[in-house]
């Protein structure tokens, strides 16, 4: 699975200085259009509360001001809202455990599937896939109603975060079995071979010569489950109706429905839910390219 | 046929677990909704006396079931147009050697790592109308500023063009997706076929145009099928932006569902908006995924 983006390319350059002036005048009103709500969202929740004014939202602040952060962060009890920093902490207590048990799964399903293949893998892998592309409306009433009857060592699922941990895991197998599947694929049977002849059992072939090779698969795969986990909202909002439970897109929303709650905030709320995806996009924009590109299947 | 090993016995074993939780929470889950779906529960406790198709004709009769559909029909074409006319417009500049390549690349790319709801929120009040009395807010107020004045409208307030308001979220979001994609696939094509279209002659235009979209449009198939089952499915953004609207303009059929399910307890409705949403999903994905497992070598 390689990105195809940085590879050479044979267009031509645009010939005249025109057609340059043009088509980089294109790419930089749509660059505009990207970065405008990125904007707004910026300068409104640096705004202090003195100058915050629907009638002025493309004005620049007058200078830092952080109060529009501390109060979606913490909230206010005066004019009685919840701030997001519980929300934000269940948040990372569903997302990091989550990430990286669908990561291990789909690192196993993945092997077996592209290296020990059987009769009807491949029929099996496509039953697989098609979990992944299903509208989650159509196992919501079974799976609430599942979550509610289980109740392991005392800790329920329906409600929890626990819950939650367990239905982002499940649904995330067909996509996590796919990258890892695509990836492993591509990885040379006679290296499997010259492991198998030197001794190596099913195990010990994942663990000398898969899994060494594996980083890259999973890096890709973390960010896209990590990505996908924090940015739920449908199972969140399903599964966790007690506001101290509930993920950060719950409560931004909550903020976000509350007439009470001034716009700024709601902006400043936006900003602190959309932040962690945004800094692994920043950093690791790379793989998280390879992670789309392999959602669409052919990559 | 290969002799049944303790290894092979082994890698079916690591895969089992996978394949149980799949087979329960996808497909028994989805069994489990489509009988819901012909029963009688109505309220919050079940009864699951069966009334045969009478959910569905009940359905398809329904006001805002109709409005939805409407909407839904209208979302996926608008989505598509603009998603796929952006992406590949931009694709094809950005293959033209430009610099800061990169850069406008992540630019365009970013929204992909937000959440629906973040996306929400911030374009809620972008495209908030204001008022005739107090002056126009967001978009419109840019538009006044840039003496574009004549491109006001009342956006998601307006019953007529408020799905049109989500459309543009939802292109700001995924558009950039396309264009990876329609980039990723200029990249695949082989520098030869240009060149030797140059060398016969060919403008960069009728290369363009008689070379590479025809080699584009397996891209295009693939970029129809994510985005028209990301439409279908779409939800989230609803929820954070405009809600149901004003007579369900802004509805659609997976905000119905969550609604009558979940807020006013008719489960038996709610199962059978699913199990609809489920097949027109299906239609569009199964023969899309079988293809794509056929071709293994491309997969």
């Amino acid at each position: 699975m390689t990105t195809q983006l940085d590879e050479p390319r044979g267009s031509a350059r645009p010939k005249t200085r025109w057609q340059r002036i043009l088509i980089y005048s294109v790419l930089i009103i749509f660059a505009f259009f990207y970065l405008m709500p990125v904007y707004v969202l910026l300068v409104t929740s640096m705004k202090g509360f003195a100058e915050v004014s629907l009638y002025r939202m493309w004005h620049l602040p007058s200078g830092l001001h952080f109060d529009s952060f501390s109060k979606a962060w913490f909230g206010s009890v005066e004019e009685g809202f919840r701030g997001l920093n519980v929300n934000f902490m269940n948040s990372v207590y569903l997302t990091i455990p989550a990430t990286i048990l669908s990561a291990m799964i789909g690192s196993i399903n993945g092997y077996i599937l592209a290296k020990w293949k059987f009769r009807g893998s491949n029929v099996l892998f496509l039953l697989l896939l098609f979990g992944m592309f299903i509208p989650y409306q159509s196992i919501l009433i079974p799976l609430v109603q599942t979550l509610q009857k289980i109740n392991i060592f005392g800790v329920r699922l329906y409600g929890s975060i626990p819950g939650l941990i367990l239905t982002h895991v499940i649904y995330g197998i067909p996509i996590t079995t796919l990258i890892f599947r695509n990836y492993y694929a591509n990885v040379p049977t006679e290296l499997v071979e010259a492991a198998r002849i030197d001794g190596a059992n099913i195990f010990g072939v994942y663990r000398h010569v898969l899994f060494p090779l594996s980083m890259p698969g999973f890096v890709v795969v973390m960010i896209w489950q990590f990505t996908s986990i924090w940015n739920d909202f449908l199972f969140a909002v399903t599964i966790t109706s007690n506001p101290a439970t509930q993920p950060i897109t719950v409560g931004l929303n909550n903020l976000a429905g509350s007439y009470i709650v001034e716009w700024n905030v709601q902006m400043a709320g936006a900003l602190i839910a959309a932040l962690p995806t945004l800094l692994v996009y920043i950093f690791l924009g790379r793989y998280f390219m390879r992670g789309l590109l392999a959602g669409s299947l052919k990559g | 046929m290969r002799r049944l090993t303790w290894e092979r016995v082994v890698s079916i074993l690591l895969l089992t677990p996978s394949v149980i939780a799949i087979a329960i929470f996808v497909y028994g889950f989805i069994g489990w909704t489509a009988y819901v779906s012909l029963t009688k529960w109505d309220q919050l406790l079940p009864d699951f006396t069966l009334v045969g198709l009478r959910n569905y004709q009940k359905l398809f009769a329904n006001q805002r079931f109709r409005i939805d559909l409407r909407n839904t029909v209208v979302f996926t074409a608008l989505f598509l147009i603009s998603c796929l006319v952006i992406g590949l417009v931009l694709a094809i500049l950005l293959d033209r050697r430009i610099r800061g390549e990169g850069l406008f690349r992540s630019i365009y790319l970013f929204p992909m790592s937000i959440s629906f709801i973040v996306t929400g929120v911030v374009w809620r009040w972008l495209l908030n109308p204001g008022s005739a009395e107090l002056g126009s807010t967001g978009i419109n107020s840019l538009f006044d500023s840039l003496g574009l004045g004549f491109l006001k409208t009342g956006w998601y307030t307006d019953p007529k063009i408020g799905i049109i308001a989500v459309v543009i979220a939802a292109t700001w979001q995924m558009s950039g997706y396309t264009m990876a994609l329609y980039l990723a696939g200029l990249r695949g094509i082989p520098d030869e076929l240009r060149e030797a279209a140059r060398v016969d002659g060919a403008t960069e235009w009728q290369i363009l145009r008689h070379i590479i979209l025809p080699l584009l449009q397996p891209i295009t198939l693939s970029a129809v099928i994510i985005l028209g089952h990301i439409s279908l499915k779409i939800y989230d953004l609803v929820v954070a932006m405009t809600g149901p609207g004003i007579g369900f303009s802004c509805d659609v059929p997976a905000y119905f569902m969550w609604d009558t399910t979940f807020r006013g307890n008719h489960f038996a409705r709610g199962a059978s908006i699913a199990i609809v949403l489920l097949v027109m999903v299906a239609i569009l994905i199964v023969p899309y995924l079988v293809y794509s497992t056929r071709t293994e070598a491309e997969l």
